[in-house]
């Protein structure tokens, strides 16, 4: 084994010698570990690409399903995930501030821009649990098909309208079925704010309302809505209520859709939330001083790393998911 | 090298590029936003214009977090190299074929299955 250590005396060996491309152990590990996670995303966002292009003529529009803003009602689609994605820049930035503070060794700044980068993690987290609480909780409800398809409702201007508001006033009642009134462990999903019979019979009523399915016209990029006639003739295959969003359903389209979202932005808040704890451990380190007596900060810039990673891949997500 | 400027600050850099991403994320909102129909209906090599905008925007947003704030342009540039160049294969290699594929299958079920507009 010795003879395979280059000898010491060679002039021209720089004190970087031993470490290939001059990077250090740590640093490199976190590239290796970074170009894999990369390769992960990009095999979820592929697979995600697929569907997109199997379903190019029946797959939701997001705009019309993200249009939540805090603090008000109105219909803004983009506003609050193009918020987000600031926030989350935004953190990168007073990362990276803080790696640069780092190389100069001051641990005031450092401390300072590392709390900084920490709540923004939070608020960007806490933002999407908002968006999750939105999409699960769903707007205006639709009606399941029985070929699985989604049927949603719109008044004569082609605007959605929530179920609720045109439903027939029930005389019977139904309550959930909770854990604590039944066998052990069984219980049953929430069960939707109106029956389908409800919806039906509403619908006949409010001949101003028609269908409006999951299939786009793809010369006007538009979901197709039927005739009043034929509205009421396919309602009348319909399965069950929807009202927002869950592994199996959602009211938003293609079930692949809610699947896609679930899994792909949870994944990444999952990232986000990890870069949160190896945020808040490398702070207190260097709130004890733990590197000003190591000599370097090099710790700092590999969760650097990692955070910047978290960064780039919502920068890609914003895109596919939001955008495109 | 990235010793060799270990004591000289960047904030300079770090500022123009958070500005630059902004200004990039609030131009891919407003065409979000407005669609313009010669943009969001056109087609081009698969995809909408719009699209290929978006897309050529996000790997410029990409290309200023992996060099400027993951500071690949300080690495050694066999290090960049070995990096980029094998995630920009690997991912382009993914997206070809599944793409394609995904297109293809969706072109063969279209007609196949019983559609909600055709129902009677």
């Amino acid at each position: 084994m010795e003879a395979t250590i280059p000898a010491h005396s060679d002039a021209h060996v720089d004190k970087t010698e031993g470490k290939p491309f001059n990077a250090s152990y740590g640093k490199m590990m976190m590239w290796f570990f970074l170009v894999s996670d990369a390769l992960t995303f990009a095999g979820f966002l592929g697979a995600y690409g697929f569907i997109r292009f199997k379903f190019l003529d029946s797959w939701p529009i997001a705009d019309e399903v993200f249009t939540h803003v805090p603090f008000t009602h109105a219909t803004l689609p983009m506003i609050y995930v193009a918020f987000m994605t600031f926030v989350l820049i935004f953190s990168s930035v007073t990362m990276v501030l803080a790696v640069d503070a780092g190389h100069q060794m001051k641990k005031k700044k450092v401390t300072l821009y590392m709390l900084l980068t920490i709540i923004g993690g939070i608020i960007f987290l806490g933002s999407q649990a908002w968006e999750w609480k939105n999409f699960i909780g769903g707007s205006y409800g639709a009606v399941q098909l029985n070929s699985g398809e989604i049927a949603q409702f719109v008044d004569k201007d082609g605007h959605q309208v929530s179920i609720e508001s045109f439903a027939a006033v029930s005389h019977g009642e139904r309550t959930q079925h909770t854990r604590s009134n039944g066998l052990w462990f069984k219980k049953e999903a929430t069960i939707p704010p109106v029956t389908l019979h409800q919806v039906t019979e509403g619908f006949k009523n409010h001949p101003e309302l028609s269908i409006r399915t999951q299939e786009i016209d793809l010369a006007t990029k538009k979901k197709v809505i039927l005739s009043r006639a034929e509205s009421v003739n396919l309602l009348t295959t319909g399965k069950q209520v929807v009202k927002g969003a869950n592994l199996k359903v959602n009211e938003y389209g293609k079930t692949l859709f809610g699947d896609f979202f679930f899994f792909i932005t949870g994944f990444h808040g999952f990232h986000v939330l990890s870069g949160i704890l190896i945020n808040i451990i490398i702070f207190f380190n260097v709130l004890v001083g733990t590197y000003e007596r190591r000599g370097h900060y090099e710790m700092v810039e590999k969760a650097g790393l990692y955070w910047h990673f978290v960064d780039l891949v919502w920068v890609f997500v914003f895109t596919f998911f939001y955008l495109v | 090298m990235a010793h060799a400027q270990a004591h000289e600050s960047h904030k300079g850099l770090i500022w123009k590029v958070f500005g630059l991403l902004t200004v990039i994320t609030l131009v891919e909102v407003f065409l979000g936003i407005k669609k313009y129909d010669f943009l969001h209906l056109s087609s081009f090599l698969g995809t909408s214009l719009l699209n290929w905008i978006f897309l050529i925007l996000t790997l410029v947003k990409a290309y200023y977090i992996a060099w400027y704030f993951m500071h690949l342009n300080d690495e050694h540039k066999w290090f960049r190299r070995s990096i980029v160049w094998t995630l920009v294969f690997f991912i382009l290699y993914l997206s070809f074929f599944v793409l394609i594929e995904g297109g293809s299958i969706g072109d063969s079920f279209t007609g196949l299955i019983r559609r909600m507009t055709t129902f009677h």
